[in-house]
């Protein structure tokens, strides 16, 4: 079972127009695919009897604010345990309408993790039970790591306080 | 405090349906935490009681959270070794080693054989300070004051070795992008040997005085117990995964910093419960034992680090005498080296589990975006099902036995 195999067997479930993107970051491979396939994406990978991409590693929020169209990205982490073979899955959608379907039904784990995605990105992820900011407190007003708000700028120059410049 | 919690989470709170009216007692909202004692870190759980059996629990983090993600984005990649520290503070050099070992891979350094072997030590090390802080605060939890007390001198024979290898203790900092800083001085050779023929007799004291402690033994089996599924499905890694009988180790599945080298076995439970994650434990400080004693006996000859001059600082007394060296340290020191554009998923098995280090790099100073997989954020949220129907003195030892560290959940 090798990272080709797990390519082609995609694209030729889903189709190229849902699977696409496909790449090798340091053996690992990343697929890209949509909204509306996610989760039978999943589903399919979590059932194969082969694969068997059962355990969710980790779901990370990005935000890439010149990619028009598709702001922002959810990246899926799964691992195959039986066969030791990890997989990355990314999905981009529209900043304007950030929604995902949520796949809490199928990870129990997927709920904290997308709870921080929102919580960050605000990535809405449609039919999770309960959706609310987990790290940051709950009345603020924007979601911290998109790029929009920058950290202080290491070389700024317009602080030149003696005490509390740099 | 307890106020504003009970407003906030309008789904918390006593509930007077229907479905209620079968407890025996009337429903009481106890509110542990965010500062408790008994939860070692800052956590809230919200508990509706029956009398002492929990029937429902509502967890709030986030009390501690540093926003390291945040800050990854603005500082050059050596310097967010020093936020590594600080999310499982209990085995830095372990936090410390899986950051270093991703960059690596992004920058591709091969490190030496000799640095590798270092950083197996100072990580085995590291899992015993880990383990030993769970295994003997769990007794503690459970009323056993003396073993903790006995055990804990030898975490602090483990500090001192990081002080001779790296000057800090807690937060250590170890280690460079390519190697290690500075080589074993005679002095840490020595004391890691005396820790390795000294160090199994005070285990097996404190093992004498818990394991099969009758009281221990009632207060910890059949308790927080979860199924290999549930836990599978909950994305559990680490000592809690294996005392479920998974035998899934980050060390054994994928080797890194040539852990392929040393003979070791993965010690597996079987019900999951606290008792189970407790054996666990203390069968992995042995096996450490046994793999530092491998990585010692084999130590290869040869440089500790790799030769990396744009990123590898080099040594001081040459930075005044060399330009070569005065122009890294400076571009070092500055961040103004760019790392190549990639993305880069490496995991480490930490103190907790799989501890793995997402960075995309866009070909600047800093990370593009850099996620940590926590694992105590990924398995915490397994808890309110652990404790659900036991009593609070349970909840309160399978939360000691799972290792929650507040640092490392909300970085």
């Amino acid at each position: 079972m090798t990272n080709e195999q797990i390519a082609q067997d995609l694209v030729a479930k889903f189709g190229e127009d849902k699977i696409y993107g496909i790449m090798e970051n340091y053996g690992l491979l990343n697929v890209t695919t949509s909204v509306d396939t996610i989760v039978p994406l999943l589903h399919y990978l979590y059932q194969h009897p082969t694969f068997k991409f059962q355990f969710l590693t980790d779901l990370a929020g990005i935000h890439f604010p010149d990619a028009v169209g598709q702001e922002l990205g959810v990246i899926y982490h799964l691992h195959s345990l039986e066969n030791n073979v990890r997989l990355i899955i990314k999905l981009y959608v529209p900043i304007e309408s950030p929604k995902v379907p949520t796949i809490t039904g199928l990870y129990a784990t997927a709920n904290w993790m997308e709870r921080e995605a929102f919580d960050f990105y605000g990535l809405i992820f449609e039919g999770h039970p309960n959706l609310i900011r987990i790290l940051n407190v709950e009345d603020m007003d924007y979601h911290p790591m998109r790029k929009e708000y920058p950290m202080e700028d290491a070389t700024r120059q317009d602080k030149i306080d003696a005490l509390f410049g740099r | 405090m307890s106020d504003v919690a009970l407003v906030s989470n309008p789904n918390v709170g006593i509930d007077k349906s229907e479905e209620n009216k079968k407890y025996v007692n009337e429903l009481t909202t106890l509110n542990l935490g965010p500062t408790h004692p008994a939860t070692h870190g800052i956590f809230q759980n919200i508990l509706t009681m029956d009398g002492e059996t929990i029937i429902d629990s509502e967890q709030t983090v986030g009390y501690i959270h540093r926003a390291f993600e945040k800050i990854a984005e603005r500082r050059p990649f050596y310097q967010i070794t020093t936020l590594t520290d600080r999310m499982n503070y209990c085995s830095s050099p372990i936090n410390n080693m899986g950051w270093h070992m991703t960059v690596e891979k992004l920058l591709g350094i091969d490190v030496p054989k000799r640095a590798q072997y270092m950083r197996v030590i100072m990580m085995e090390l590291a899992r015993i300070a880990d383990h030993i802080i769970c295994n003997s605060v769990l007794a503690v939890d459970t009323g056993a004051m003396t073993g903790f007390l006995y055990v804990m001198q030898w975490r602090e024979h483990i500090y001192e070795i990081y002080e001779e290898l790296c000057g800090a203790r807690l937060t250590t900092n170890m280690g460079r992008f390519g190697g290690m800083e500075r080589d074993f001085s005679a002095e840490a050779i020595r004391k890691i040997k005396h820790f390795l023929s000294e160090f199994p007799k005070g285990l097996r004291e404190f093992e004498s005085l818990v394991k099969r402690n009758r009281i221990f033994m009632d207060r910890t089996t059949g308790v927080g117990a979860i199924s290999s599924e549930r836990a599978l499905n909950y994305g559990f890694t680490g000592p809690n995964l294996r005392a479920t009988g998974v035998d899934y180790d980050v060390r054994v599945m994928n080797p890194y910093s040539s852990y392929e080298d040393f003979e070791f076995e993965i010690p597996v439970g079987t019900t999951g419960d606290t008792y189970d994650r407790f054996l666990v434990r203390g069968e992995e400080m042995w096996q450490s034992l046994r793999i530092i004693q491998q990585a010692m006996d084999n130590l290869p000859e040869g440089p500790y680090h790799a030769d990396a001059p744009h990123y590898y600082l080099p040594p001081k007394q040459e930075v005044y005498n060399n330009m070569e060296a005065l122009i890294y340290h400076f571009k070092i020191v500055m961040g103004e080296i760019d790392a190549p554009v990639g993305e880069v998923y490496h995991s480490v098995e930490g103190g907790n589990g799989e501890l793995g280090f997402y960075l995309v790099s866009d070909g600047g100073r800093t990370p593009y975006r850099l996620k940590f997989r926590r694992p105590c954020f990924i398995y915490y949220q397994a808890f309110p099902e652990m404790i659900k129907g036991s009593t609070l003195s349970d909840a309160i030892i399978t939360m000691s036995s799972m290792n929650v560290i507040a640092g490392e959940l909300d970085t």
